[in-house]
């Protein structure tokens, strides 16, 4: 990887993208993890019809809970709080952090070791947590492989796709003391293990994601391969959970289609190692699982997608990371361009929620509107719909039709320049006189346009008007033109 | 303090909620309907769970009602399993404590705070009985409890399982209906398919993450024959 970093700031988008086009390294690695995820999926979907109707099953399960939202996080809480869980709710980030810091102190701890959280990621609770000299260890061996070389992920499923095996050997052998230079992959795993155990026996706090959240049972279900996650959940003393107020399922019986939807869209396998439901910490009589049990519920912007129908959707995403596989922008910026915690098709949706539209204003645009991300989303969202609609929010300052309330950063694209470009395109085009004029202009001073038009020659051929308008053109190989008026009727 | 910081959010988030364009309502989905739909699947439950499961990476070793017990200290004595960890007072405990040489056969009998230690640095392996398999995918039910804690199947680097033919499911969801979860959820359900694994590193598949670094399923041939 080149020494220049695309940096976690989604308003250099396009900068972080050439930075990353520019390394054929991370090009091939991008390129080749893609073609593999998506070959996989592939063979698990064998036949499309099958494909749909689990897809349907998937989709009305996560609309369900989304249109009853306020009453199944009821329901949810009280469960959980029957089965001794401390439920806790955060607006925002620092809400969020203020929990863990509180829980930590409370138990003295100066270490807590985490098992996946995309969550976390979003509040930066490694780096709150630093700054009160609590340690936050990542155990998923992609994440703890990014953490030592004080990296971001750049895929929500496979975080460390970015690193080749002899970034990884480096990594190792500069930060884990005694581990030797090994590029043997097995090696470097057995490595990760042994530095991580200790870890998972000292630490007094573990810090896990959710997968789904079940309201009937109050039950916290979490999807994983490599037992890090289990570990995290039930050697240390206090388990704290962090998810968004969406992961929410109404029924027991809803996880199982959307595990097997989960699996299959995310890494092509029919099933994970471990399906960790968790209902309660350790009870009278049991000899492990924590002594505490914590559930933060946060908001941080996902309000504001449920506020409003055209935008609901967004929060159906069970974080499959399909629609970035997919991608073909994704598939050659990376996941680091995007500068946001949730790259790719699903983090152009999410995240102008989560920060705001301003700041996040290309990434609706990071798109050719392919239709792939919809296409093979396990949960039927319409993610090329809510990118038009995302843009066009981005490029008007009040709410555009059929839209109730402006979102955060509203009008956050619109330029001058471009809005007194498309009124004088509305004004040559309403005007048949002015139109003919401009269009005669045009073609005879052709020559006068400059060679170098700022942002399009950058990668297109300068724009140049042809010799003859298309009218003009017509006009000569017809000896009578077509009436104005009436083109429906054929020209005799 | 906190307490009232989450108050003040959770007013807030349910305000915000309510405020919202009201739901289209929406029908309950079918999730029993789909699965009733599905196509019948061709041959028995036990011989595709083997299968299934084996190409999960997990050794499956077919053995009778009779015959596990000798099949499992077989087993113990080929390893060389020095330190082998159960529960107490399972279906199993009494089978265990005939057929395994008692200096080997270890009780999990303390709680983990004062176990760590052994437990994270001693132990070979974790036998524990399951409560079921699905067939599908080749997957383990555990329930773990008061005689079987959660991290005897999770710390030791080698699993042990005993698993019996007639408690075998074809999905997940006829086996959370068939044997009742919902209305009787213990702390904590496992699905264990294989040993653990990671693909972090290139995408190269690694068996032996940070859970047990292999699976050994005892599966007992007990369901009845047509």
């Amino acid at each position: 990887m080149s020494a220049v970093r695309p940096v976690a700031d989604p308003l250099a988008f396009k900068d972080n993208a050439r930075i990353v086009v520019a390394d054929p390294v991370l090009r091939r690695s991008f390129r080749g993890a893609m073609d593999f995820l998506t070959d996989k999926r592939a063979a698990q979907f064998p036949d499309v019809a099958g494909f749909n109707r689990l897809r349907a099953l998937g989709e009305s399960i996560r609309q369900y809970a989304l249109a009853n939202l306020p009453q199944l996080l009821g329901q949810l809480e009280e469960r959980l709080a029957e089965r001794g869980v401390h439920v806790h709710w955060a607006e925002n980030a620092e809400d969020a952090n203020r929990l863990f810091l509180e829980i930590a102190q409370r138990h003295d701890a100066k270490l807590m070791v985490k098992g996946k959280s995309m969550v976390s990621e979003e509040i930066e609770l490694n780096h709150r947590m630093a700054e009160h000299g609590i340690d936050c260890v990542e155990t998923d061996m992609g994440e703890y492989i990014l953490q030592l070389d004080h990296d971001r992920p750049s895929h929500i499923i496979m975080p460390a796709i970015h690193k080749t095996k002899e970034d990884v050997a480096r990594i190792f052998a500069e930060h884990i003391p005694g581990a030797g230079y090994t590029e043997d992959v097995n090696e470097l795993i057995a490595i990760g293990r042994r530095a991580l155990r200790d870890k998972f026996a000292t630490a007094k706090i573990g810090v896990s994601g959710v997968n789904f959240l079940v309201a009937e049972t109050g039950s916290i279900v979490l999807v994983e391969n490599e037992g890090n996650g289990r570990l995290s959940t039930t050697v240390p003393d206090v388990h704290i959970a962090i998810t968004g107020i969406e992961k929410v399922i109404a029924k027991l019986e809803h996880v199982a289609p959307l595990f097997t939807l989960l699996t299959r869209s995310a890494t092509g396998q029919a099933v994970t190692t471990y399906l960790n439901v968790i209902s309660g910490p350790r009870r009278e009589g049991e000899k492990d699982g924590p002594r505490e049990q914590h559930l933060i519920l946060l908001d941080n912007g996902r309000t504001q997608a449920y506020r409003e129908e055209r935008f609901r959707a967004t929060l159906q995403c069970i974080r499959c990371g399909a629609c970035m596989n997919h991608c073909p922008v994704y598939a050659r910026v990376g996941g680091l361009s995007y500068g946001t915690t949730y790259p790719g098709p699903i983090g152009a949706i999410i995240s102008p929620h989560l920060m705001n539209l301003e700041s996040t204003r290309d990434l609706p645009t990071a798109s050719s509107l392919c239709g792939a991300c919809g296409e093979v989303c396990p949960v039927g969202i319409p993610i090329p719909d809510l990118l038009m609609r995302l843009r066009e929010a981005a490029r008007h300052d009040e709410p555009v039709a059929q839209q109730r309330k402006a979102l955060k950063g509203q009008g956050g694209a619109r330029r001058m320049l471009e809005v007194a470009a498309w009124k004088g395109w509305r004004l040559v085009y309403a005007n048949s006189r002015i139109y003919r004029l401009v269009t005669w202009l045009a073609t005879r001073c052709r020559r006068l346009l400059p060679g170098r038009q700022a942002g399009w020659t950058g990668t297109r051929v300068a724009l140049r008007p042809a010799p003859r308008s298309l009218r003009e053109r017509l006009a000569q190989r017809r000896p009578t033109p077509i009436p104005m008026d009436d083109t429906s009727k054929p020209a005799a | 303090m906190s307490a009232q910081a989450s108050q003040r959010a959770r007013s807030a988030i349910f305000a915000r909620l309510r405020d919202a364009d009201a739901p289209v309502p929406h029908a309950v989905p079918d999730v029993q309907g789909y699965y009733d739909g599905l196509p019948a699947t061709p041959g028995d439950d036990a011989t595709r769970f083997a299968e299934r499961a084996r190409g999960w990476q997990a050794e499956v070793i077919e053995t009778t009602p009779e015959g596990w017990p000798a099949a499992l200290a077989a087993l113990v004595s080929e390893r060389r399993l020095r330190r082998v960890l159960a529960g107490r007072d399972t279906a199993i405990a009494d089978t265990l404590a005939a057929v395994l040489p008692s200096m080997d056969l270890h009780w999990y009998d303390e709680s983990l705070e004062t176990f760590k230690p052994t437990l994270f640095n001693e132990v070979d392996a974790g036998i524990t009985t399951t409560l079921g398999g699905i067939a599908e995918t080749g997957s383990l039910i555990l329930w773990p409890d008061v005689r079987e804690p959660r991290t005897l199947s999770l710390v030791p680097p080698l699993h042990i399982a005993i698993l019996r033919a007639s408690t075998l499911q074809p999905t997940l969801h006829a086996a959370m209906h068939a044997q009742g979860w919902a209305a009787a959820m213990p702390t904590n359900v496992l699905l264990v398919t294989g040993p653990s694994k990671t693909a972090d590193i290139q995408r190269l598949l690694v068996y032996g993450a940070h859970g047990p670094k292999q699976l050994v399923i005892l599966l007992v041939r007990d369901e009845a024959m047509p």
